[in-house]
């Protein structure tokens, strides 16, 4: 049934490895939308994860999940108890997914230099199920499209990392990872655990930074 | 290749909706009052269930018309109601491209002892179920997702509350159980051993379950959350809400927008009971209801479908 995904492969095991060294506090915004499924994948690959609902509970992350789900009640959610100011001074890696996505995007929390097309691909009956290809990795990844959007433009400073057909589908800028599929609802962890490698540069990052300047954390 | 329709892609919207409020609206201005509201996605339907309830008569699927507008009224998704069994609607709703078809004992049943076979469609599929064997039921016909029953168009959450722990509380004792137990489960249950054992294992229904019926404050939505749901179905309870819409229209609007909105955050905050009490503040007046425990069995919606 839903859930059971055998026939997929596992991360590869010095990807397990590298998330493994040390727990890394992961929050995932927790406020509408697939935030259980971020939850297990963060806590299989050994990251400690809180679920974010007010500003208050981004202290003290390393990173931040914002997940699939519907992004104008995402965003009317975050709005209201200042979560939206609070994740655009967030300093750690930030992983968005789908609606997650669209909330960092430039038109809305503006930290993500990408414009994206919502539901492009169709309604409902339009969602699919196809292999990205990767950049620098043989596997392909089996994706998860759920209405799900479509990136119109991308500012010099994102990679790609994920393609289908030629449209970039896995991106990131600096700290930030950006998906328009769900990898939240597929075993395949690989994703995830390249997410938690970003958040331990960032994390080494900001600790370098404040030894540096002196105790203050000069961000990005 | 691209696979459409898989139970994947079905019950990952589901997914996708959690922690969300899912309200009913009869035409586009409703539609657009609730996603400005906050609602996570829109069910349409001709009547809410309350003027069901009052005035009788079959109850059908609404006019594509209506439907279209809705649909270019949001971007939020779209769900659409038919009767239990009425594949023919089904496949019209699937047609207009509804996100999620939900096979409803809101509506008039259209067969009185088959479901509609939902495997044979791309769109996926929300039912209804008042125990644990009727969800599994609906689960094995091909539902991507359960909404447990409560009495609908009522604004009494009893019914909602009684099925609610009906349910979770038959898959806490399926979790307890022996495995050599879980056969005899599944004949008094009525529903598939695979599925019983699956349950069993997970200690969850496989597709994602919210409630319905009988929900009209930002409390009773609190309620349901900590009882286990997934999210909220609100129909009657806000738009039958506030001044009278046709003394004061405007008033009416405000005091629906704020009560949606009010719903929306006591789903997501339903654990913190200061936000609770803040957003039930000054909401108006709650739609009046009828108590579920008065009604007559022949005017009980909730024990439709089988």
């Amino acid at each position: 049934m839903a859930g059971s995904d055998e026939a997929y492969p596992a991360a590869t095991p010095d990807l397990h490895f590298a998330s493994m060294q040390e727990a890394l506090r992961i929050g995932v915004l927790a406020l509408q939308g697939a935030f259980r499924e971020h939850a297990r994948s963060l806590s299989r690959l050994g990251a400690e994860v809180v679920e974010v609902r007010k500003p208050e509970d981004l202290d003290g992350l390393d990173g931040l999940v914002v997940p699939g789900g519907e992004s104008t009640t995402i965003m009317q959610l975050a709005e209201l108890y200042g979560l939206d100011d609070a994740m655009r001074h967030f300093e750690g890696a930030v992983f968005g997914t789908c609606a997650g996505m669209i909330v960092l995007d430039r038109e809305h929390l503006g930290l993500a230099d990408l414009e994206v097309d919502r539901n492009a691909y169709g309604r409902q009956v339009w969602s699919f199920e196809a292999d990205v290809d990767l950049a620098g990795d043989d596997l392909p990844l089996h994706g998860v499209f759920i209405r799900a959007p479509r990136i119109r433009e991308l500012g010099a400073g994102v990679e790609i990392i994920g393609e289908l057909h030629g449209d970039p589908v896995l991106v990131r800028e600096g700290r930030l990872l950006l998906a328009t599929f769900h990898p939240e609802l597929t075993d395949d962890l690989r994703v995830h655990a390249y997410f938690l490698d970003l958040a331990r540069k960032r994390k080494a990052e900001r600790k370098l930074a404040m030894t540096t300047t002196g105790g203050v954390d000069v961000g990005a | 290749m691209a696979e459409y329709g898989t139970l994947r892609v079905k019950t990952g919207l589901a997914e996708m909706l959690k922690g969300g409020v899912i309200m009913d609206v009869v035409d586009a201005p409703q539609a657009r009052i609730a996603e400005e509201a906050g609602a996570c996605a829109v069910m349409a339907l001709e009547r809410v269930p309350a003027d069901i309830r009052r005035d009788g008569g079959v109850a059908r699927m609404s006019d594509p018309q209506r439907i279209r507008e809705i649909q270019e009224a949001v971007s939020i998704p779209v769900m659409a109601k038919c009767r239990i069994g009425h594949f023919a609607e089904a496949q019209i709703l699937e047609a207009l491209e509804v996100d999620y078809i939900d096979e409803s004992e809101v509506l008039t049943p259209a067969s009185l002892s088959h479901h509609v076979d939902k495997w044979q469609f791309t769109v996926p599929f929300v039912c209804g179920a008042t125990n644990l064997g009727e969800a599994l039921r609906r689960i094995s016909e091909g539902a991507a997702m359960i909404r447990t029953k409560g009495e609908a168009g009522t604004g009494d959450i009893v019914n909602a509350e009684t099925h609610m722990r009906a349910v979770f509380g038959a898959i806490r004792e399926l979790k307890t159980a022996r495995d050599d137990e879980l056969y005899s489960a599944a004949k008094e249950h009525q529903a598939p051993y695979e599925l019983v054992r699956w349950v069993a294992e997970n200690g969850r229904l496989p597709v994602v379950t919210f409630t319905a019926g009988g929900i009209a404050t930002p409390a009773d939505a609190s309620l349901c959350m900590q009882l286990g749901a997934d999210g909220i179905f609100v129909g009657s309870g806000i738009f039958k809400s506030g001044r009278d819409p046709v003394i004061e229209h405007e008033g009416w609007v405000e005091d629906v927008s704020r009560r949606a909105r009010a719903i929306v955050e006591a789903t997501t905050h339903f654990e913190d009971a200061k936000v609770l009490a803040e957003v039930s503040t000054g909401l108006g007046q709650p739609m009046v209801g009828i108590s579920a425990s008065s009604l007559p069995d022949e005017e009980r919606l909730e024990v439709r479908g089988w």
